[in-house]
């Protein structure tokens, strides 16, 4: 008897949801989902078409004979060029590792404070941060540049690294999800004697896990997609990136299969990190509410 | 005893601590974040080479933007076609895809979120494959599909016709935009206290877009904010996509947008003070929006 009120109750729920309407809601998410992957599966096939499938007319969306030339290719042409394709490889990582773990580490110390601690002039400072959410590369890149030059970073690898350090959505993501952590926990520690840098270190840094592998993945995401060339003119010192996109720009058609494979091999890193970390992200956003 | 009030200063010399915990940061942040913003505002009342000393020159670059400048003009146009058109279609989207896969099981939410998202992430590498789509002969895959359904005779030069290189901007815009906005929603929606939802049904409420309307959007209005802020700069400083496909400078500057013109004045003719005005102005803009779109998400659902 209960247990059939119960199912009556859910069905409560269900009903407002008709049929009708779950067919327009799937059809719509599966037509959306087409135009967000069809991007992404046409770069894959023609990474791995033959060539003589490359020009077909008209263009196919299925493959033959799958074949891994283009990455041969790739890596020839990579050989190739004046400076070794490891040297990009290795610049990408350093900087992006660097990068990020200095952003993490310093923001995380100052979104502590900012969420737990009352201070004068902490609204004042929280205000120009949101404030510099709004300040992105794309906007600040020529004094930036100014900046650069005059502390004579240009040409360095911090040239790159200290701007990624000094943005904002990071110690905003970390300042919300520390917020959320309870004030009993950190009561406890300090009348356990615990100082506030043993505190952030022993009880906040590892209680925000999430926040920081998701601030993990913007820069990463950043870093690894947007290292400007303007700072750095150095072949020595440039991203992978960069060597990829003059690759596939030298001539798009003559290297189309192996421009493809470029593409595929420079998304892979951000989506492996993003689908091993998703769950992370999603709880971190939860808490990403902004008032006005 | 009365305990004798603290002054600010004795106030600021005891959280001293929490000063020094934010000051690294802060020197970061205000070295590459607020210093270039103050820089552009002084730079935009001058005229600067980066070899010669700025000269003064009052608020001449302001006024050269929209009485001297033609190509600003497409460049602001286009800009806010991004912001009025774009931004709104790609946020409306991603709330509605959020909303309807909210009740999918977890593993059909995890993969619909990260097919939304990895176009965001991946999108440098994802340029190529959209230059490929749009090339100007029939291997370009919309020519030679369009030419082969005979709806075509010629093939189009979709990047670099000024008739098309907008619309096609707008696409790939489009398909790269959804990124955090969306992964914000998700979350939201998540969230949102499950026992409104019955107290709702109680007070009558009849469908899906009601309990939408009444309950879900006013409980996540701040994720809503926090979303709309990321879309409103994501639109404000479209640029590498416009650069990326179409070039720089695109034909007859049809694809140029605020930031593009900011690096075509900065980068190529260094004409600094003229560049760092049009930053400023699309810093104001961008505020502007913002607080005009956190008005209309509190607006809704009352």
């Amino acid at each position: 008897m209960s247990l059939s009120l119960k199912r009556k109750k859910h069905m409560g729920i269900d009903q407002r949801r008709s049929k009708f309407g779950n067919a327009i809601v799937v059809l719509i998410i599966v037509l959306l989902g087409l135009f967000m992957a069809f991007p992404l599966y046409y770069t894959f096939i023609q990474s791995i078409k033959p060539s003589e499938e490359l020009f077909l007319f008209p263009p196919k969306l299925y493959i033959l004979r799958p074949t891994l030339d283009s990455y041969q290719e790739l890596f020839q042409l990579m050989s190739n060029l004046w400076v070794p394709f490891s040297r990009y490889l290795f610049n990408s990582l350093l900087i992006t590792v660097a990068g990020t773990f200095f952003h993490v580490l310093l923001a995380g110390m100052a979104a502590y404070p900012l969420a737990k601690h009352e201070f004068p002039g902490k609204d004042f400072t929280f205000a120009v941060i949101l404030l510099g959410l709004m300040f992105v590369g794309q906007v600040t890149f020529l004094p930036t540049f100014i900046i650069i030059s005059k502390l004579g970073m240009l040409n360095t690898y911090w040239a790159y690294l200290c701007p990624t350090i000094g943005t904002s959505l990071g110690l905003f993501l970390m300042k919300q999800f520390i917020e959320q952590i309870p004030d009993a926990l950190i009561e406890a520690a300090r009348i356990d004697g615990a100082n506030e840098w043993r505190i952030y270190f022993k009880i906040i840094a590892p209680n925000v896990k999430p926040a920081i592998l998701t601030v993990i993945i913007f820069q990463f995401v950043n870093i690894w997609n947007g290292l400007s060339k303007e700072v750095v003119y150095d072949e020595q010192l440039k991203a992978v990136k960069i060597a990829l996109d003059q690759v596939s720009a030298s001539s798009l058609y003559a290297r189309m299969g192996a421009g493809m494979a470029g593409s595929v091999l420079l998304m892979l890193p951000p989506i492996i990190l993003f689908v091993i970390l998703q769950r992370n992200v999603v709880e971190t956003m939860t808490f990403a509410g902004m008032k006005e | 005893m009365k305990p004798k009030k603290e002054s600010t200063l004795e106030l600021i010399v005891r959280k001293k601590t929490s000063y020094l915990m934010m000051l690294p940061y802060l020197i970061f942040f205000f070295a590459f974040t607020i210093l270039p913003v103050i820089l552009s505002v002084v730079l935009s009342f001058t005229d600067y080479d980066m070899v010669q000393k700025p000269l003064f020159i009052g608020f001449e670059n302001y006024l050269q933007m929209f009485l001297n400048d033609e190509y600003f003009i497409v460049a602001f146009k286009n800009t806010l076609i991004f912001a009025i058109v774009v931004g709104p279609l790609s946020y409306i989207i991603c709330f509605l895809i959020a909303w309807m896969i909210n009740e999918l099981k977890p593993l059909m939410r995890a993969v619909v979120t990260a097919l939304f998202y990895i176009p965001t992430i991946v999108g440098a590498a994802g340029w190529s494959v959209w230059k490929l789509f749009f090339s100007s002969d029939e291997y370009g895959f919309v020519n030679g599909i369009l030419m082969h359904w005979g709806i075509l005779n010629q093939p189009i030069g979709w990047l670099s016709d000024e008739k098309y290189i907008m619309p096609v901007l707008i696409v790939v815009q489009l398909w790269m935009s959804m990124g955090i906005s969306f992964l914000t929603f998700i979350a939201g929606f998540q969230n949102v206290d499950r026992t409104l939802y019955e107290a709702g049904m109680m007070d009558g409420i009849k469908n899906r877009f009601q309990e939408l309307w009444y309950i879900t959007i006013p409980s996540m209005a701040n994720q809503m904010i926090f979303g709309a802020v990321m879309q409103i700069v994501a639109c404000f400083t479209v640029a590498d996509v416009s650069v990326q496909l179409a070039g720089l400078p695109s034909t007859g500057y049809a694809g140029e947008t605020i930031v593009t013109h900011i690096m075509d004045y900065g980068n190529l003719r260094y004409e600094f003070g003229y560049a760092c005005a049009m930053a400023v102005l699309l810093v104001f803009m961008m505020q502007y929006f913002k607080k005009l779109t956190s008005w209309l998400i509190g607006k809704m659902g009352h």
